[in-house]
């Protein structure tokens, strides 16, 4: 029963569409609805997770359907790439429904149905597209996440923004799709048949030219899910405006899959043929998460910091992976495996602590009513619970060892630093700068994560504060992302034994080989070792001794007294802290060209920070499009006899083409 | 041997403990030599950390466990990094637990529990402090990673006890890129201390503190801690500059009496040379405006970028 795994898999996404058509004939019950939804979401993303951890210990399994046209079959394969990112999708899928039990529990009942119809269905339609084997099936699958994730950013009807940011989010999604569409066409020419079988591709040989525009109409059409600059905009609109569960779900576990399609079309079908190509994926994600992170460090939203957050952990991604692809155009495909561990290794960790903390912000939405950080303030007193659990989230994301964020950002720089007895040429130069930037990036993201929580969840509260404690769902979902935060900090071998068949899948020869799960020693224990166990022990048991010796020799009780500030006499009020805006003004100082912030607003210090890009490529872009549709309405007279004519005139260039031998 | 290698991590921890309020003293009064003053003596910050001990800790009816908790992770993130530099014996057991890149990692997380701390308290002084702490430190920690990985590439090793090998039996102090290292090294130096020209670590004024700033609101025991882990910090500032350019006479991994005595002489003298070096730039330059030290931080940057290149491009 090898194909069992790859059965279960299938039979639960298909379950997804399955649900989406009962839930909503369990009208009158909201609670059962509710229960129903997100317990059956629960169930599937369990089974993803265990048909993940199953796929990535066996052989590939292929199983192929009829589908409604002869030609294009339903096909499915579980292979460790594929294995991985749907294990990733399956722990997120499951905090993040159940979370869903608790955080939905007083949405209106037609409001109710808005969530629950698309919401199977989301996470069925991204199993389907890591599970599909051929490129009808992907591009269906592809377009049912698109489409299903716009309904559950549309969730709540009177966010008049999420309508714009629905449809920036269907443009781009729709111009990647086309850009696929074409990808896949090239193929298929190039390859002269129709059978687009993923396993087949890669037994094909394509010509260099074919390739490379195949590669740069992949990483247009992938790019624009993962962000890439300039495609980047729908995704601090389209994250905020989704209730938290769906945003934990697009950013921890939707952008990955266009990453899973990356390694597939460019690794395993394209055999990474372009020497540049490498250095290619290297610039685009320096640019991007350098860019993301500068404007998620000025944001006042939870949300959006988050969501520009993401955008920069999928750049280090995308920088990782464009490291492996120079290291295996060099043939040094060790280190190519550490570079792509990193980056997969990056993956599973930005899932867990984004998940965590796009969950924790709904709980605060939830308990508040705002996620702007200008508002808020003292929650670790008001939601306690809730505010730990984030804790742990911010160290994490802030790249702090022992916890996970900093064990792949580890990996990531001990693949720069065995670059230099390989690097030739430009590449001299590209890749110490490269790793500059890396490591200015991280610095500045532990900025931006610690103004989230040290403005948002410390001090005193400024606006509004929380009236209660996240419920038990919410909480339960943030432990369990928190909990794999500390196991996959303290045991990262756990997550590289599990990357490892995907390095063995991709690339040739024998690869990283650990010691145990407790301990990252990328090449020999003398180059570099890395033992977050030993690590969180000694801190553990010298904060211990410390304390315990303070607090024997002198344990006097402490006191609580009012503020001091520096001898002020009057009352401290909320208003003296600092705001959000407050404490990202040095960083906006020394890059207010990059960010071109707007004037401070009545009184309180608030600056706003525009997207350049929307500004100076989409507006004239649009207004372009505008004045072209004006000249184009002249050809529209509304006479019969004029569309008969172009009808006319549209045959004999179509019979023309065809006398002239052209035929697809 | 594994009891012996423990009972030199222990003598290791011990020493720092002991020397760096000591170093503290010595560098102060070498400050106040130097600007006509008359020195408070050797051992006044072990006065001063007595004192603070036995008085009573108050805590900001604002403040949450975060604050209480503070100090201690500091000071023990502290402790554990006293372990991980080779500044006594080379091969310890907790020598492999963490290389130059998780030492970062671990001044980072101190840092990190000191600015949430500062923001726990909720006054405009503490969060002033952390705001241009987090920012000057995001500029200083890249500096410093990149100067670190110049000699990693040198020594082709990331951890410590490697590069103290490395650096004993070759020495690799005159290629061009660990010049840059060093210049950039010893501007976060400046800079993570809190030292002139970044920070006045004698000063409360409010226009010009980054560091004192956020500990405002501590007393009692918390703030001795905290002066300790602060003193403790520049020592080991030194400490991992001794194991970078200069680590001659750090014992190798067997317990003899007389090579670890001479370790501990080698390590006092090494600390006297440098300190008044400390001390003379103090006294020779200005305080910096405050909107100028992102660029003193920056420089040091861009001083290991360039190393980084020269290394890359020289390999040397």
């Amino acid at each position: 029963m090898k194909d069992f795994a790859l059965w279960a898999g299938l039979g639960s996404a298909a379950g997804g569409l399955l649900a989406a058509l009962i839930v909503p004939f369990l009208l009158g019950n909201r609670a059962l609805q509710r229960s129903f939804g997100f317990g059956f979401a629960m169930l599937m993303s369990l089974a993803f997770l265990l048909t993940g951890i199953q796929g990535l210990g066996q052989a590939p399994v292929q199983i192929s359907l009829p589908g409604p046209i002869p030609l294009f079959p339903w096909q499915f394969l579980l292979d460790p790439l594929a294995s991985f990112f749907l294990a990733v999708l399956g722990l997120v899928g499951f905090a993040a429904s159940l979370h869903g039990l608790g955080y939905f529990r007083s949405l209106p009942a037609r409001q109710a149905l808005r969530v629950l119809i698309p919401y199977p269905l989301f996470l069925g339609s991204m199993a389907l597209v890591l599970l599909a084997a051929n490129a009808y099936t992907f591009l269906v699958a592809w377009e049912l996440m698109a489409l299903s994730s716009s309904f559950l950013i549309l969730v709540d009807p009177h966010l008049v923004h999420a309508r714009k940011a629905v449809q920036q989010y269907l443009l781009i999604a729709h111009v990647g799709a086309l850009c696929l569409i074409a990808a896949f066409f090239l193929l298929s020419r190039g390859s002269g048949t129709l059978d687009l079988n993923f396993t087949s591709l890669a037994h094909t040989a394509f010509s260099p030219g074919l390739a490379n525009i195949v590669f740069l109409l992949s990483l247009i059409g992938f790019g624009a899910k993962l962000g890439i600059l300039p495609l980047h905009i729908w995704l601090p609109e389209a994250h905020p405006a989704a209730p938290a569960p769906v945003s934990a779900l697009m950013s921890a576990a939707m952008l990955p899959i266009a990453l899973y399609g990356l390694l597939r079309m460019d690794w395993q079908i394209l055999h990474l043929q372009g020497s540049w190509w490498g250095p290619l994926c290297l610039a685009l994600g320096l640019l991007g998460a350098a860019f993301a992170v500068l404007f998620s460090a000025v944001q006042n939203d939870m949300k959006r910091l988050l969501a520009y957050s993401s955008m920069e952990n999928m750049g280090l991604i995308l920088v990782g992976i464009g490291l492996a692809e120079i290291f295996s155009q060099q043939g040094m495909n060790t280190l190519a495996a550490l570079a792509l561990t990193a980056a997969l290794f990056q993956v599973l960790n930005h899932a867990l602590f984004k998940g965590l903390l796009f969950l924790g912000s709904g709980s605060v939405l939830h308990a508040t009513g705002t996620v702007q950080l200008s508002q808020l303030g003292g929650l670790n007193r008001s939601m306690p619970q809730t505010a730990f659990l984030v804790f742990i989230g911010v160290l994490a994301m802030a790249g702090l060892p022992p916890l996970n964020g900093f064990a792949s950002e580890w990996l990531l720089l001990q693949a720069f630093l065995l670059a230099p007895g390989m690097a030739t040429g430009l590449l001299q130069v590209v890749l110490p700068l490269a790793a500059a930037v890396v490591v200015l990036v991280l610095a500045i993201a532990g900025l931006a994560v610690v103004k989230l929580y040290g403005i948002g969840f410390l001090g005193l509260a400024r606006a509004t504060t929380a009236h209660a404690e996240a419920s038990l769902w919410e909480r339960l979902a943030m432990g369990f992302f928190a909990v794999g935060c500390v196991l996959f900090g303290l045991f990262p071998g756990l997550a590289v034994d599990a990357i490892a068949p995907i390095t063995h899948q991709l690339l040739p020869g024998k690869l990283l080989a650990q010691p145990g799960i407790e301990l990252l020693t990328p090449i020999s224990p003398s180059r570099a070792s890395y033992s977050p166990g030993v690590f969180f022990l000694g801190i553990t048991v010298a904060i211990l001794i410390t304390f315990l010796l303070v607090w024997w020799r002198f344990g006097r009780p402490w006191r609580r007294a009012p503020v001091w500030a520096c001898g002020f006499a009057g009352p401290t009020t909320p208003r003296m802290q600092d705001s959000a805006s407050g404490f990202s003004q040095p960083l906006l100082r020394i890059f207010t060209s990059i960010l071109r912030p707007s004037d401070q607003q009545d009184g309180s210090f608030q600056v706003t920070v525009r997207e350049p890009f929307w500004d100076f490529l989409y507006v004239p872009l649009i207004s372009m499009m505008y004045s072209v549709a004006a000249r184009v309405l002249r050809l529209q007279h509304g006479r019969i006899t004029l569309y008969l004519m172009y009808a006319f005139l549209t045959l004999v260039f179509l019979l023309v083409l065809v006398l002239w031998g052209f035929h697809l | 041997m594994n009891g012996v290698a423990w009972l030199g991590q222990f003598l290791q921890i011990l020493l720092a403990l002991g020397l760096a309020p000591l170093f503290m003293g010595w560098l102060q009064t070498l400050r106040a030599i130097l600007q006509n003053r008359r020195p408070a003596g050797l051992l006044q910050p072990y006065r001063d950390i007595g004192r603070l001990f036995h008085k009573e800790s108050i805590v900001p009816e604002s403040a949450s466990w975060l604050f209480r908790f503070s100090p201690y992770v500091r000071f023990g993130s502290k402790v554990m990094a006293a372990a991980m530099i080779p500044t006594l014996m080379m091969g310890l057991p907790l020598a492999n637990a963490a290389d130059v890149i998780a030492l970062v990692g671990l001044l980072a997380l101190a840092r990190v529990f000191q600015v949430l701390a500062a923001m726990d308290t909720g006054t405009a002084f503490a969060q002033l402090g952390a705001r241009r702490e987090v920012l000057v430190s995001a500029l200083a920690e890249p500096a410093l990673l990149s100067a670190l990985f110049i000699v990693s590439l040198l020594a082709r090793s990331t951890s410590l006890n490697e590069i103290a090998l490395r650096a004993q039996t070759q020495i690799f102090s005159i290629h061009p890129s660990m010049v840059f290292a060093g210049v950039a090294f010893f501007m976060v130096l400046l800079v993570e201390n809190a030292r002139i020209p970044v920070d006045n670590p004698a000063t409360h004024l409010e226009l010009t503190m980054i560091h004192e700033a956020m500990t405002l609101e501590y007393s009692g025991r918390h703030l001795a801690l905290l002066q300790w882990a602060t003193q403790l910090k520049l020592y080991l500032f030194f400490t991992i500059g001794i194991v970078l350019f200069f680590p001659w006479g750090i014992s190798p991994p067997t317990l003899q009496v007389g090579s670890l005595l001479l370790a501990c002489l080698a390590l006092v003298g090494k600390l006297a040379i440098a300190a008044p070096i400390l001390a003379v730039v103090e006294t020779l330059l200005a305080k910096r405006r405050l909107f100028r030290v992102p660029e003193f931080a920056v420089s040091a940057f861009l001083f290991g970028v360039i190393g980084l290149l020269s290394h890359f491009m020289l390999g040397a």
